[in-house]
């Protein structure tokens, strides 16, 4: 009881010291201060200057440079590389994407059903994800190398001639896409099995019931109630696939000449192999639209389909 | 029908096994190679008649890997607690106080999250020369925690607004608790599940880091394990079986995490992917 008092005359006791109103409706903008500062100083301002610097020549270590005006862009379009390196990164984030969730969904299917062995199947497609890019790219280099490597091995004892996957530009670039999809289609492979265990039974039972086959029960059941998942999964491996930058590093280092270059492999080969500052950040600035179209458009795109299904 | 339902499982769980198998040749291929001696250039399929294991001594002293885990530890624990304090208290009142210049910073961080950090490469270089950083941890830390804070913010907020009841800190208010007090001792401690997610993502991204560290830590020093690695390679293109070996040893402390706290990296993972 007394205790009850005291509290009582407590809370009078803060109401009136208090500043009136204890920031009920403030904003605590305190609060968030430090991650503003970081996002500031680290992202903001770096991502501003690079579009000042990519009006000027500066090669990235001299204290003089010149404002150029727009002739590091019209450089840059009128380059033969950037639409290869340009290409290159489309096929890197819209192949990755198509084989990542065509492979997810089937490998989520197959999960789906009760079968033997499915936790080991589950860990070993997934444990790629938590080990480093670059990393994976040596180990799949192992494989893929012309000396010596365990692909050539099997090519060779099967009668065929060698090749050099890694060296010959029409091949690399699909390797690349392949490694980063055995990498990353446990991602997928997750988020769909949560998608497909979220479908009630109900739905399969129903159209049992009414004769559909297996097919029209995933075109017409199952896809339509997992589009929120391939929404997340389209957009997350977009954006993956358009940024890569660690497996090309460690398979092809962007060669033979440019030709499996990423747009984030040409800005580093531009800054710090050519010392062609200016022009990297012009690259920059286009890398930068492009993700920003891609992902928008690809989140819009399925964003409307959800609400149709 | 029982017996095409048994059948069919079976078929199925063959298939499980080939795609198992499939998805462990290139481990395969990695273990085989690191255990062959020097100047061993036979097939990467067979495992050799002796297994050096000094390979894996040599590596770990050749390429410095000791050093390097060291760094890469350090990093990775200072950007996890700053990531984990800084983002749980800035989507505290942007879930919580709906004001206009809340919902404007919160668009802020949402939209971050869609630029690449490597698209301002030349200008982030430019400003870590400048402000004297380069090749100290600190740098590796601010970056990834800049890097990583959007995604760790809108994490926080989702879970704050959808299950913490505002109940809770009315009550904790009427009894006088500060701001900080409520947020600290009430609220924070309910964070855990994503808490553990960010403290998961962080984990690994932050670990494997190597777009920030081959620029930033150039130096033998302050190397992590992605840029050890990577010029080790550079150094051993003749000698692969040691390049292996390093490789296995650089992966290996994520893999074991993982495999003892698979549930956790798959839940947090996945929630951190939940971002588009």
């Amino acid at each position: 009881m007394s205790e009850k008092v005291v509290r009582a005359a407590k809370q009078v006791e803060h109401k009136v010291s208090r500043k009136p109103k204890i920031e009920k409706n403030s904003s605590l903008w305190w609060m968030y201060l430090p991650a503003f500062l970081f996002v500031a100083f680290f992202i903001v301002y770096p991502f501003l200057n690079g579009i000042r610097i990519s009006f000027t020549n500066w090669n990235g270590f001299s204290q003089a440079y010149d404002y150029i005006g727009f002739q590091q862009y019209t450089r840059m379009l009128t380059d033969p590389d950037t639409w290869l390196v340009v290409r290159n990164t489309l096929l890197y984030g819209v192949g990755s994407t198509i084989f990542q969730n065509a492979l997810g969904l089937l490998y989520a299917l197959l999960l789906n059903q009760s079968i033997k062995f499915k936790a080991v199947t589950r860990t070993v497609v997934y444990l790629p994800v938590i080990i480093s890019p670059l990393i994976m790219g040596y180990i799949w280099y192992f494989f893929f190398a012309y000396q010596g490597g365990a692909l050539n091995d099997v090519l060779m004892w099967l009668g065929f001639d060698k090749i050099n996957a890694l060296g010959n530009p029409d091949m690399n670039i699909w390797i690349i896409v392949f490694v980063n999809t055995f990498q990353f289609v446990g991602i997928a492979m997750i988020i769909y099995l949560a998608g497909l265990q979220s479908v009630s039974r109900d739905f399969y039972e129903a159209a049992e019931i009414d004769g559909a086959s297996s097919f029209q029960q995933f075109k017409n059941i199952t896809l339509p109630l997992l589009m929120p998942s391939i929404t997340i999964n389209m957009v997350l491996n977009i954006i993956g696939g358009l940024k890569l930058f660690d497996v090309i590093i460690s398979l092809t280092g962007g060669g033979p000449g440019n030709s499996s270059q990423s747009m984030s492999t040409f800005m580093y080969d531009l800054y710090f192999a050519r010392q062609d500052a200016g022009y990297a950040a012009t690259q920059g600035v286009l890398m930068m639209i492009i993700i920003l179209i891609l992902s928008l458009s690809a989140l819009v795109y399925f964003r409307r389909k959800e609400v149709e299904a | 029908m029982n017996y095409t339902s048994t059948k069919k499982k079976t078929i199925l769980s063959i298939v499980a096994i080939i795609i198992t198998l499939f998805h462990t040749i290139p481990f395969y291929v990695l273990i085989t190679t690191s255990l062959k001696a020097k100047g061993d250039f036979s097939s990467k399929w067979v495992f050799p008649k002796e297994w050096s294991w000094e390979n894996f001594s040599e590596a770990w002293g050749q390429a410095n890997l000791g050093n390097a885990l060291w760094n890469t530890t350090i990093i990775t624990f200072f950007a996890a607690v700053l990531l984990i304090i800084v983002g749980s208290m800035a989507a505290y009142p942007l879930a919580r106080r709906q004001t206009r210049l809340n919902k404007f910073m919160y668009m802020f961080f949402v939209a971050i999250m869609v630029i690449p950090p490597l698209a301002a490469l030349v200008p982030l270089y430019q400003l870590v020369v400048n402000i004297g950083m380069m090749n100290t941890h600190e740098i590796a830390i601010f970056n990834n925690v800049a890097a990583f804070l959007p995604l760790t913010i809108f994490l926080y907020a989702g879970f704050i607004r959808s299950t913490i009841p505002k109940s809770l800190e009315e009550a904790a208010r009427i009894d006088g608790a500060s701001t900080m007090g409520i947020f600290f001792r009430i609220v924070f401690p309910l964070l855990k599940p994503v808490t553990a997610s960010v403290l998961i993502i962080a984990c690994v991204f932050i670990w494997n880091d190597y777009q920030f560290a081959i620029f930033f830590l150039q130096d033998k020093s302050v190397q992590t394990m992605t840029v050890a690695l990577s010029s080790f390679f550079g150094e051993n293109a003749n000698n692969l079986n040691l390049v292996a070996a390093a490789a296995i040893i650089a992966m290996m402390p994520m893999v074991i995490l993982f495999l003892f706290l698979q549930k956790y990296f798959i839940k947090g993972l996945a929630s951190g992917s939940v971002k588009g």
